[in-house]
């Protein structure tokens, strides 16, 4: 018995081994730990950037991925998941990785350029086909008789950039109001017949189960939305203005250090301001960096005014003042 | 066990009136599912289907389900054996405590089982500093995956059996050893021969559940593709991708093991029934 739990425990550990092979030779291998719902871009992105990185250094060099919810993705790495690089949809999911864990420096986000945030994306509306309901921009979503679908900001960070994209088109509006903002998305609340509590379930809520008039998702899951409900089944529109959703990314610098592979996670992320890797998620209906890709899209994407964090202040405030327990999002949604 | 004579006398519109609820039950719940799975997985011909089962990276998922039950089924089978020899044939303190541990994965949720691995584990767990400091990764890679698959399934074998060792008692046992046999020879030749078709059934089960375990596995897996990814996660991760056919596909083959393990445990139910019977009367 003795020798067969031996056994067992030498078999497990081989295979722990096996997992771990990180030798002091930089791997042929690195892991981008990833959001949920990017795994068609990355499929694509890593084929194209093994093809230019196997040409150059003679390797047969493979890059592994892990997809999942970006704030558990980012707990998972904090506990150990050997991230190489991680790609996630916010910028606090990666900042937790230095508060948290240190395993990147603080200055992580001025290492890349754009706050390392390759491509980003911001909510945006889809309608019914034709636009029966002529909606056009944030406006026309308080209006009565208009039923919105988005989801819950206390739980879905998609639902939390819907509100801060309206607030901010309110703020322009009344000239910085706040009361009157705050007003703006109350209304706009009062409208919303139900509230899911991720993105996907407001999807299903709008499209098959075809409640609403306008459903209020990133730019780049409203194209993802049309092609599977159907082109002649919806439509994309675009408000005049919008809240920045960035895509921020990093190098896990303590994974790197002790896998030697910095050189090749540095690499598979500047690829991503490539103009080919730019053209990729052009293509993927993400909103490139490059001047020049962006031109080349500019039927696919049409101009938007985007408000970003740190015009409210920063991730910090805008928690403090907008989602913290008692804040705005609460007094409005409770007071409905 | 037919009775000739039924000591129950309702009459035969009550009896055909439970049995038509049950059935209908049955129907609903248990074979529409299924024939919907298939239904589902088949959507797009024969051809979709093979396509989406010989992806490599739902072949490693399969691979990695087949390795950890072959892990952990074993495992727990040595355990199972030993802790319900100990339970059923002799005394000592603490023999009921010991029970209601082996219970212990019965009543926990499997996403606590999960996380209790990570907690231990984790870079930010107990001993999850000194395993990373020499390079030994338990969670997020295969370890973690077999060491949660083992603390779900770790009852099955036990329960089946301690039971049935206990209705057995010890006589026979006694008999053995004052005709000279030793230990080994008791129990291979007397204890495990009584015991086979219980242990058989009960290894059936924790098979089923080590293959189709989701909620502690998907917590210390990582989710890496072709990588740490078993084949429920797999399914978990295509249904997400709104690829259906590759993600019914991939139940198909979960669902039909469970269906290989419904018809062996009822094999050996009718075979063996008087066995088997002796411990659940």
């Amino acid at each position: 018995m003795k020798q067969k739990i031996a056994a067992l425990a030498f078999s497990l550990a081989l295979i722990s081994q096996n997992a771990t092979a990180f030798a002091a030779e930089a791997p042929t291998n690195i892991l981008n730990v990833s959001y949920d719902v990017s795994r068609e871009l990355f499929t694509q992105f890593n084929q194209l950037f093994a093809q230019e990185w196997d040409a150059k250094n003679k390797t047969k060099f493979e890059i592994r991925q892990s997809h999942g919810g970006s704030s558990s993705q980012a707990r998972a790495v904090l506990e150990g998941l050997q991230a190489d690089v991680v790609t996630f949809n916010q910028v606090t999911d990666v900042q937790v990785l230095h508060d948290k864990g240190n395993l990147i420096p603080a200055n992580w986000q001025t290492r890349l350029p754009n706050d390392s945030s390759p491509f980003f994306s911001f909510p945006t509306f889809v309608v019914r086909k034709g636009n029966p309901k002529n909606i056009k921009d944030w406006d026309d979503l308080v209006k009565a008789g208009v039923q919105v679908v988005f989801p819950n900001p206390k739980t879905s960070g998609n639902g939390r950039y819907t509100y801060l994209g309206a607030t901010a088109y309110a703020l322009k509006k009344f000239g910085g109001d706040k009361a009157k903002a705050r007003d703006f998305a109350k209304a706009l609340f009062s409208n919303v017949p139900v509230f899911d509590t991720g993105g996907r379930a407001a999807t299903t809520t709008f499209v098959n189960r075809g409640i609403g008039d306008v459903l209020v998702t990133f730019e780049s899951e409203a194209y993802g939305i049309r092609h599977e409900a159907g082109e002649d089944k919806v439509d994309v529109v675009t408000p005049s203005v919008s809240f920045l959703a960035e895509f921020p990314v990093t190098v896990v610098d303590k994974v790197v250090d002790a896998r030697n592979s910095r050189v090749a996670a540095t690499a598979y992320l500047q690829a991503l301001y490539s103009p080919s890797g730019q053209e990729l998620i052009a293509k993927n209906f993400y909103r490139p960096r490059d001047a020049a890709v962006t031109q080349k899209y500019a039927a696919q994407f049409p101009a938007v005014t985007l408000v970003s964090a740190k015009d409210f202040g920063g991730w910090d405030a805008i928690s403090k003042e907008h989602f913290a327990d008692g804040a705005i999002v609460d007094q409005i949604y409770v007071n409905k | 066990m037919r009775l000739r004579i039924n000591p129950i006398t309702e009459t035969p519109a009550v009896k055909f009136t439970l049995l038509g609820i049950g059935l209908l039950y049955i129907a609903l719940f248990l074979v529409l599912p299924v024939v919907a799975v298939f239904n589902e997985a088949l959507r797009k011909g024969f051809g979709a289907y093979f396509v989406a089962i010989s992806d490599p990276i739902a072949l490693s998922a399969i691979k990695l389900t087949f390795i950890t039950a072959a892990i952990a089924v074993p495992a727990n089978l040595i355990f199972g054996v030993a802790a319900s020899w100990a339970v059923a044939k002799f005394d000592f303190r603490g023999k009921s405590f010991l029970i209601t541990l082996i219970d212990l994965p019965f009543s926990v949720s499997p996403v606590v089982s999960g996380l209790v691995y990570v907690l231990l584990f984790g870079a930010q767990g107990l001993v999850g500093p000194w395993l990373q400091a020499h390079d030994i990764q338990i969670v997020f890679a295969v370890p973690g995956i077999v060491l949660a698959t083992i603390f779900v399934t770790f009852p099955f074998v036990a329960r089946e059996l301690i039971p049935l060792m206990q209705e057995q008692g010890t006589e026979e046992e006694e008999a053995a050893r004052s005709l000279g046999a030793d230990g080994w020879q008791t129990f291979f030749r007397v204890t495990l021969p009584n015991i086979k078709w219980g242990l058989l059934y009960g290894v059936l089960l924790c098979n089923a559940r080590a293959m189709g375990e989701f909620g502690a596995v998907s917590v210390v897996s990582g989710k890496i593709r072709g990588l740490t990814n078993t084949m429920p996660l797999h399914v978990e991760i295509l249904y997400n991708e709104y690829n259906m056919v590759a993600a019914f596909a991939v139940a198909s083959l979960l669902a039909s093991l469970a269906l290989v393990t419904l018809v062996a445990k009822g094999l050996l139910e009718w075979r063996y029934g008087h066995e088997l019977g002796v411990a659940r009367t």
